[in-house]
């Protein structure tokens, strides 16, 4: 229409090079309106929109789910706690849904990021998941008033039997120089740190600058045996035998060692971190029923179990862990560790926004060192 | 300019526009402001402390390293291809393009196999009983990388230099009794300044920002400048500190094409 009435009105010679123009403004306005058609399209009852860690749910659950309710998952995921934290709050894209980890949920409720749940409309919440699970998460979320757990785990030593001469139990073997270029870190910065701070015996939540120094410099002193920093690729690498020793969440323990059976996993003498990782709904989340019927489903306990079996990090729906079939997965050590033989366990908390900067420049000196 | 051309121009005034100059706008906004939004040069001066300016020099001195392999590698495959007389060079730059139609952390990604302990490359060493490559996660695979992954944009304009030198001209350096050695000194290179001086921006300047192949093929043992900026943004949040080693980036990208404008004048050797 545009086009037409621009080319009339001039009305002029030449007109190949002038019908250009208007056919520029006609694929920009069918741009325009193609993409506005795209995101209107939805289920028949509207949408929800997850914002997820990387291979973290069994894609079958998200088409059961629309499928039963009619509404469509927008899904997109992430690789760490920090990389999720600037895209929720820069609001670039308006989320539903998130699964940050404890220390990260408590950053978001101070920040009023988050918003309450009503558990009148998430009753498979209360059913499903174990008592036990909301009060270790009152570690960060103190009235259990934003937070529904979803998964939790330990961070431990991953090692591969046949490479190593003895028995992994510590942190401080990731620093016997015999394990030169076979040991794997995790390359984001409270996991890194909390195993030098946890080998100093320092709390892993610490902020008094001269144990972060030590930290820091031991830390630099590993750096040069380990072979890489990873995040996910740990587990492949690990299956791969291309290292002896990687720091590893026990959640993707079981399933290195289903490919690879020479892999043990440890929770190291001097303690570790024990993670709770949680469904949050966003304070300014555009679909809030839907959130919740979507939080509402996935602790259903049949979802719960798909969702375990598929990712292999342990539930906090103990509904869903007596389905479990087989019995040496039902009462691994692994998956379910009865925390109450270790003393010295651990839970990240937020350290604010001047703890944060310091742990950040602390590591970039390791990392730049 | 004819309010023709003009007309015809609007969308590419108006993408500029939008993803060129209000983007550039936001760094330096950013770059120049602190979190409460106050003027300063803070951000700026960052580059100086010990782990940026360390970071900054690695990179700098990769990319440099970078450059100049693959400057070796090109001119001569360049000089082969502009004295084919055949189609058949149509063929060899195809090849030379094609893993380009690839997707480039793909690309990264399978070195990264290729060079790991037990990887391919390994493997075969292995079966040969020849001693095994241990380059991953050192500075010599991100250089390798880097010289992998950008030396079509080094054979490209240098080739495009080289192919448009009048053979004439070096028949009358061959008449007035010159050697090849002594043509190539005085004729070739000189005329294909243009193609090196582009050929050099186009590898420098994505060698200096790359993030990706620091951290697949150097483990993230090795910190460049382009991860320092990546981490700002992604982990870190700190935009305005992001912002402010961007624009001192810019700053070695802003020298490097002066150098090529005045090298470059008849802008013969922007093939690309």
């Amino acid at each position: 229409m545009i086009g037409r009435s621009f080319v009339v009105r001039k009305g002029l010679p030449d007109m190949k090079k002038r019908t250009l123009c208007p056919i520029y403004i006609l694929i920009l306005v069918l741009t325009f309106m193609l993409t506005g058609c795209a995101s209107s399209d939805n289920g028949a009852n509207g949408q929800v929109i997850v914002y997820n860690w990387g291979e973290y749910i069994d894609p079958e659950t998200l088409d059961m789910f629309e499928e039963e309710t009619g509404i469509k998952v927008v899904y997109d995921e992430y690789e760490t706690n920090e990389s999720m934290y600037p895209k929720v709050e820069s609001g670039a894209v308006a989320y539903d849904i998130a699964c940050p980890s404890d220390y990260m949920i408590s950053r978001m409720i101070q920040n009023g990021m988050l918003a309450e749940i009503n558990y009148n409309n998430i009753p498979n919440a209360k059913a499903n998941i174990g008592a036990q699970y909301y009060e270790q998460s009152k570690g960060f979320d103190p009235e259990n008033k934003y937070s529904v757990p979803y998964c939790w785990g330990t961070v431990g030593i991953l090692y591969n039997q046949t490479m190593v001469d003895e028995p992994i139990t510590s942190w401080a073997q990731l620093w016997d120089e015999k394990y030169a270029d076979n040991i794997l870190m995790q390359d984001s910065v409270r996991d890194a740190f909390m195993v030098a701070e946890k080998l100093n015996g320092f709390s892993m939540n610490t902020l008094d600058t001269d144990e972060l120094h030590v930290v820091m410099n031991s830390l630099i002193e590993q750096k040069p045996l380990v072979q890489a920093y990873v995040v996910d690729q740990v587990r492949d690498k690990m299956i791969g035998e291309e290292a002896a020793i990687g720091v590893i969440y026990s959640g993707e323990a079981i399933y290195t060692q289903q490919e690879n059976s020479n892999l043990v996993y440890a929770i190291p003498e001097e303690g570790t971190n024990v993670w709770i990782d949680s469904w949050v709904i966003l304070k300014n989340a555009p679909n809030k029923e839907n959130a919740e019927k979507f939080i509402n489903f996935m602790c259903r306990s049949d979802i719960a179990l798909m969702n375990f079996e598929y990712i292999t990090y342990s539930t906090p729906n103990t509904a869903a862990r007596e389905l479990i079939e087989d019995e040496a997965i039902r009462n691994s050590e692994i998956a379910f560790p009865d925390l109450s033989q270790y003393d010295n366990l651990e839970t990240f908390v937020y350290l604010g926004e001047e703890g944060d900067t310091l742990y950040n420049e602390l590591w970039k000196e390791v990392k730049a060192y | 300019m004819t309010s023709k051309s003009k007309w015809l121009s609007a969308p590419y005034a108006l993408w500029s526009v939008i993803f060129i100059i209000i983007p550039l706008g936001m760094i330096l906004y950013y770059g120049l402001t602190d979190k409460t939004g106050a003027f300063t040069l803070d951000n700026i001066i960052a580059i100086t402390t010990a782990g940026h300016a360390k970071a900054l020099r690695l990179s700098v001195l990769l990319s440099l390293v970078s450059t100049l392999i693959c400057f070796l590698l090109a001119y001569p495959l360049a000089m082969i291809l502009a004295n084919t007389k055949t189609n058949k060079h149509h063929f060899i730059i195809l090849i030379f393009i094609l893993p380009m139609w690839m997707n480039f952390l793909l690309r990264t990604l399978a070195w990264q196999t290729l060079l790991e302990k037990n990887g391919v490359i390994n493997s075969v060493l292995t079966f040969l009983n020849l001693p095994n490559l241990k380059i991953i996660n050192t500075p010599a695979a991100i250089v390798l990388g880097m010289v992998y992954n950008f030396l079509p944009f080094m054979i490209l304009p240098l080739y495009n230099a080289l192919a448009k030198i009048d053979k004439n001209v070096i028949n009358a350096a061959h008449d007035l009794g010159a050697g090849s050695v002594y043509t190539f000194i005085r004729i070739i290179l000189p005329l294909s300044v243009p193609g090196i001086i582009s050929g050099i921006t186009m590898v420098f300047v994505p060698a200096l920002t790359t993030f990706v192949i620091s951290a697949l093929l150097g483990g993230s043992k090795l910190l460049l400048i382009g991860d320092v900026i990546e981490q700002e943004f992604t982990r870190t949040s700190n935009w305005h500190l992001g912002s402010g080693l961007s624009i001192v980036l810019m700053i070695f990208i802003v020298i490097n094409m002066i150098a090529s404008a005045i090298f470059d004048k008849d802008g013969e050797g922007s093939m690309l």
